[in-house]
């Protein structure tokens, strides 16, 4: 036996069991008493003038919100998903919301110290210092925090900048880098590309824009959290990276929200573009608020995520551990326009009591040579759904194309729903395109051997669990790793026996 | 029943078993079984299909469905009934089960240390280290001649029924019971196998302060542990208890002669 087999214990890197430590239970249902200015309430052209105003953003930023604010009049909610959605009220939130400060963030040294406390308390590493004082051994990461509408704080800039990396809200680079931005802002994701995609571009208030230059390997990963404080207060934030020839960055994005009795309404989106030879790796914990075992509140997240794999060999790789909100419409896709681009799709999406999720992907493969690899775990306990949607779809001159698929559903009880929904349209008859799917249930016979040697009831189900959805969990950064296995286990708790 | 072999006093009891009865899907199975097992002792209990042998090891494991209608069942004193699962484990219960499960994605090295330190924490005991763990679930690996790759994959995924068998051993020397009840360890062994086993369990189990219940339709294994004592288990109780001899009388006679 090599020593390769440490690799399968269980991480005891300090950091990482801190991360899982905060994991436990929902505990980030607190909000948080912060002097907040909100914007008017409801949904109006002038609620939108108001956000770009409030945003300094210059005039064609605007007009682009308001083209989408009116397209998105036109448009009704889709109802495709297998989901089960009271209407909502558009005039009863808030658009903005943000701690009551002067400007945008110029450093860490002007965000409220009450912020700084709460995103401590959720376990950022905001504070750089925190961080370079960190264990031995730990990763810097550098880190984008959106609170409510506003981005408060990106750490490491100047490090960053060194590397030549722009690494910035996406409010401070709409008016810093003008063009980079108006370059690829609706360019992957089109304003009527959907009826969520259209709302956010109509209000969005803040997110993420990174660049990564020709040749730069990203010294460090990124990530942002996201967190909705402000009561009756949708968040819609919007992601944007650009990766450069020759180029890579890991991101990495965490969500959490306190615990209120109302729905609150979350919409984004993320533009992903890759030129020749670039690689972006994308990882998703989402832990909204998912409601209580009533299903009463929780986060609607209807979330647009699409990568362009414009370059040749450029490959994007989503990797996404779903276990919160009341409501997930999540489809994180690949457009294939390079050659031998390679698309992935990594999924875990847990669903207990009354959530439901319908989440899936899109594989386009539009050129000659492109891959791309499915793996979707669902996991459904209580009384929730949690739905598969899936397309593969293969360009009449896109020869040599390779998919595979695997969906495989795990239930737990006897009142909940796994639903598997593959689309394939393929016009090339060189395509490869393989599709695997199984439905388990955990057995008694598991339950009762792990408990046997000693395992408690829960901490046999979360290893069982585990071990369902390791395929998608090892493709997490280690930090992420171990937060996202310890939150399977809670998502799932007294959903057996 | 408990015996004066190998110098145990007699009231060094580890199992007691009093007229425990038990119904599966409303059909008594256990009908009053009654046993002791002294520390040091190796027993084991034979008897044909449908006799109830399997159905004592998991109820005295815990298996839900197997739940004890009358009767008590202590574990160095301790109410093993009362005890979840888990907590029967922890207080050095060990099964070896017949079929093992198998669990996809979990590498036995986890799901053992994971066991492991779950017994000991519920015995107030530290968490064995990542490096102490290796070290002992090689030496185990060793002693069942299973190779130690085996450990990475996992638990039980694409064993073969022989590698299956040794790996429950591997088990069994990892978490070191107080008492190793074995279901039909030998089914499924050839000959080479079957050697490897009998030789794993006396290395690990044949010790002052442990006891073992070998549940077998054959003679065969316990020609490599030999036990103490043997019974024969039908309709739900035992029927005769003897020496080692009464193996080899069953296994020339068949059970017809001596249940009947």
């Amino acid at each position: 036996m090599t020593d390769q087999l440490d690799t399968d214990l269980p991480i005891r890197d300090q950091a990482a069991h801190d991360a899982a430590a905060r994991a436990a239970d929902y505990e980030h249902g607190w909000s948080s008493d912060i002097e907040q200015e909100y914007g008017p309430k409801g949904l109006s052209e002038d609620t939108v003038r108001y956000i770009s105003a409030k945003k300094n953003e210059p005039e064609w930023m605007l007009e682009w919100r308001l083209k989408a604010y009116r397209h998105w009049l036109t448009m009704p909610m889709p109802d495709w998903a297998k989901l089960n959605i009271p209407p909502i009220d558009y005039q009863a939130a808030y658009y903005w919301a943000a701690p009551k400060t002067k400007d945008g963030p110029k450093s860490l040294d002007e965000v409220d110290p009450e912020i700084l406390r709460i995103y401590e308390k959720l376990g950022i590493p905001l504070a750089e210092q925190a961080v370079l004082a960190g264990v031995e051994g730990a990763r810097k990461i550098a880190v984008d925090a959106v609170f409510d509408s506003v981005s408060v704080a990106t750490t490491f800039r100047k490090e960053l900048e060194a590397a030549g990396v722009i690494f910035r809200s996406i409010s401070e680079a709409i008016r810093e880098y003008p063009d980079l931005v108006r370059r690829w802002l609706g360019k992957i994701v089109p304003m009527h590309d959907n009826y969520f995609s259209a709302l956010n571009c109509a209000v969005f208030s803040d997110g993420t824009f990174v660049y990564i230059p020709e040749g730069v390997r990203c010294p460090m990963e990124l990530s942002t959290y996201f967190r909705i404080n402000a009561e009756n207060t949708g968040q819609f934030e919007r992601t944007l990276i650009v990766a450069d020839k020759g180029s890579y960055v890991s991101y990495l994005e965490g969500c959490t929200a306190p615990q209120r009795d109302e729905n609150q309404l979350h919409a984004a989106v993320v533009e992903l573009v890759t030129m020749d030879d670039a690689e972006i790796k994308y990882s998703t914990v989402q832990n909204w608020y998912p409601g209580d075992a009533n299903g009463k509140g929780g986060i609607y997240n209807f979330v647009t995520k699409r990568a362009l794999c414009q370059g040749a060999r450029s490959k994007v790789s989503w990797t996404q551990v779903e276990t919160g909100s009341a409501v997930t419409w999540k489809y994180p896709s690949c457009v294939l326009n390079g050659e031998d681009s390679v698309g992935e799709f990594y999924s875990v999406a847990v669903t207990n009591n009354h959530q439901q999720a319908d989440t899936g992907t899109k594989m386009i493969h539009n050129a000659r040579g492109t891959r791309s690899t499915i793996v979707s775990k669902g996991i459904s306990a209580g009384k929730s759904n949690n739905t598969y949607r899936g397309l593969v779809r293969v360009a009449r001159n896109a020869d040599g194309v390779r998919n595979f698929t695997q969906c495989d559903s795990l239930l737990l009880g006897a009142d909940c729903g796994a639903h598997t929904v593959p689309y394939i349209e393929v016009k090339n008859p060189t395509a490869t395109i393989e599709h695997e799917a199984t439905t388990s249930k955990i057995s008694d016979d598991q339950l009762f051997y792990a408990m046997q040697r000693g395992l408690s009831q829960e901490d046999a189900v979360t290893l069982i669990v585990n071990g369902f959805a390791r395929e998608v969990l090892q493709q997490l950064p280690m930090e992420f790793a171990v937060e996202a296995q310890k939150l399977l286990g809670i998502s799932l708790e007294g959903s057996v026996g | 029943m408990t015996g004066q072999s190998h110098g145990t006093q007699p009231d060094m009891t580890l199992l007691s078993i009093t007229d425990l009865t038990n119904e599966i899907a409303g059909k008594p199975i256990l009908q009053g079984l009654s046993l002791s097992i002294g520390a040091g002792e190796i027993h084991a209990i034979m008897g044909p299909n449908g006799a109830g042998k399997s159905t004592l090891a998991y109820t005295l494991g815990g298996r839900p469905g197997y739940v004890a209608t009358g009767g008590s069942a202590t574990l160095d004193g301790a109410d093993l009934l009362a005890m979840a699962p888990h907590e029967r484990a922890a207080a050095g219960l060990f099964l070896g089960f017949q079929y093992p499960v198998e669990i996809p994605g979990v590498s036995m090295v986890q799901f053992l240390r994971e066991a492991l330190n779950s017994q000991r924490k519920s015995r107030g005991e530290a968490p064995l280290s990542g490096g102490a763990f290796l070290k002992l679930a090689r030496e185990q690996a060793a002693l069942l001649k299973l190779d130690a790759e085996m450990l990475k994959r996992p638990v039980n995924v694409g064993f073969s029924g022989g590698e299956k068998k040794r790996a429950e051993m591997v088990q069994m020397g990892i978490l070191d019971p107080k008492l190793a009840i074995l279901d039909e360890t030998d089914s499924g062994l050839d000959i080479d196998a079957l050697k490897i086993v009998g030789e794993g369990i006396n290395a690990i189990m044949r010790k002052p302060d442990k006891a073992v219940l070998l549940i077998t339709h054959y003679q065969r294994l316990l020609d490599y542990v030999k036990p103490d004592y043997v019974h024969v288990l039908a309709g739900g109780r035992i029927v005769r208890s003897g020496g080692p001899e009464l193996a080899l009388e069953l296994e020339e006679q068949g059970y017809e002669a001596l249940v009947a």
